[in-house]
């Protein structure tokens, strides 16, 4: 079977996840990412590329930094930008998934950026359109239930790579609720795919997939042995939202035995440095000192999303 | 066809640009050919301004049919463009598709005081109303589509010209 990302040429027709997507591609989008950085010194920040093109944000769940860096990155390539707040719309009054993307496709949308709660979401999208012949619409997966956040995957491998240069001689550990985090999915598959050695996984016991190791990672449950000697510390959000029954006991305890404090850092390599997708929860996860400290390269990651972003849509917008 | 040589070109592209050369006067070249004569031109007439590199890949009017196909490379002018006097410099001046991306893509820097073009060759077949106000050399017939000239670089940094036929 083909790959569903991919059209018959074995291009990117659309961005649903990384796992399984080719390393080739994904060193393409990086590639392609890198000059896509340099829009934003200038005194117009735009290209011409999607030009004429509309991109539907259809956000079923709530988000505001990936929303945004999606617009801004659509608009940088001149592509008109219509968000919908689902919250307010039609599926409200009941209307299917798929009526609504037809109903969006009858408005001449080129390109969808789909976060969903379901899992399979962006991906039953794309079959319907292909389904249906519509081949040159694409779909962008921006974050569907626990399965995956390919854009976030991309632009953490982005950051990793402009500030280590090297993915293959690295240990990198993720840290914290990975149980409920599609961020962790799409990390683990962009690492394992550019060759990373050792990915750990560091976290407690109820909030990591019980076949974690299934994926090629290490686990660790006791963190101060996982941090040791690693290149970059990824850090996840404790998703408060998501959590059903007992899973943790508080906040508090969470931080003192899970959250990134400087002595826990302290056990990695002088050099590593720290990311998180955001929204953080200073104080759970990670401790305001070390976000704000000179290992941290958080905000850097937001910036790399939009020229990441832009890469995935404007090679998506030519396929 | 005789293959000019690039080296004596080259020189001859810099006695052309000389005289009119100001103190204000800026280069940006076209990746990649076009970046390589710049360099060079840079160097020889004693340009002040810094090297500007311009990557059309994302003004290419062809971005529609073909997409994104080469990776692109950065766009990087380093000076102020607003009110400077700027000369384009590319290797061989064709459809003019070229020159008009990059026309575009220097606009989105600011507002040039006037754009100049020089290039090594021009091969004919112009698409677009563009012309070269320097240009060491003409071919006497339109090179045919079939065939591809471009500037190569050797380790050494010596500039040739080569012709390449697509099958």
């Amino acid at each position: 079977m083909r790959n569903p990302q991919l059209n018959k040429h074995g291009e990117l027709q659309h961005l649903l996840t990384l796992d399984g997507l080719p390393r080739d591609i994904i060193n393409t989008i990086l590639d392609t990412a890198a000059p896509f950085t340099e829009v934003a010194e200038r005194e117009v920040k735009k290209l011409p590329l999607l030009r004429g093109k509309s991109v539907f944000n259809l956000f079923f769940e709530n988000s505001t930094r990936t929303r945004t860096t999606f617009e801004i990155a659509a608009k940088r390539l001149s592509a008109d930008v219509v968000n919908l707040n689902i919250n307010t719309s039609s599926a409200a009054k009941g209307e299917s998934l798929l009526d609504t993307v037809d109903n969006l496709c009858a408005m001449q949308a080129d390109m969808f950026v789909v976060r969903h709660a379901a899992s399979g979401a962006p991906m039953l999208i794309a079959q319907h359109l292909q389904n249906t012949g519509r081949d040159h619409i694409h779909v962008v997966n921006a974050g569907d239930g626990r399965h995956a956040h390919p854009t976030q995957g991309l632009l953490d491998m982005y950051t990793i790579r402009h500030f280590k240069r090297d993915f293959t001689n690295l240990t990198v550990a993720i840290v914290g609720d990975v149980l409920h985090s599609r961020v962790a999915r799409s990390q683990i598959a962009a690492l394992t795919t550019l060759g990373v050695p050792e990915v750990r996984v560091i976290g407690p016991r109820t909030l990591l997939p019980t076949e974690v190791g299934k994926l090629g990672v290490r686990v660790f449950n006791d963190m101060r042995e996982g941090m040791k000697g690693v290149d970059v510390v990824m850090m996840l959000r404790l998703q408060n939202e998501r959590m059903n029954g007992a899973l943790l006991p508080t906040p508090q305890e969470y931080y003192k035995i899970w959250g990134l404090t400087a002595d826990k850092l302290a056990l990695a390599k002088p050099d590593a440095i720290v990311m998180h997708p955001g929204p953080m929860n200073r104080g759970v996860e990670i401790d305001s000192a070390v976000a704000d400290g000179a290992q941290a390269v958080i905000l850097p990651q937001v910036t790399f999303g939009i020229a990441v972003r832009m890469a995935v849509m404007s090679m998506l917008g030519s396929n | 066809m005789q293959i000019p040589d690039a080296e004596v070109l080259c020189r001859e592209l810099a006695e052309q640009i000389r005289p009119h050369v100001t103190a204000d006067t800026a280069l940006v070249g076209i990746r990649t050919g076009g970046l390589w004569l710049a360099e060079r031109l840079h160097d020889v007439l004693g340009i002040q301004a810094p090297l500007g590199a311009i990557d059309v890949s994302f003004y290419r009017d062809d971005y529609g049919s073909k997409g994104l196909h080469a990776r692109p490379q950065r766009t990087e002018i380093p000076f102020d463009v607003d009110g400077a006097p700027v000369i384009l410099v590319d290797d061989v001046l064709y459809t003019g598709r070229t020159t008009r991306a990059a026309l575009n893509e220097l606009f989105d820097f600011g507002r040039p005081a006037r754009v100049d073009l020089a290039v090594l060759v021009d091969r004919g077949g112009r698409e677009l109303p563009i012309a070269a106000r320097y240009c060491a050399h003409t071919l006497a017939e339109p090179l045919p589509a079939a065939h591809n000239l471009e500037l190569q670089r050797a380790a050494d940094g010596a500039l040739s010209l080569q012709l390449i036929t697509r099958g």
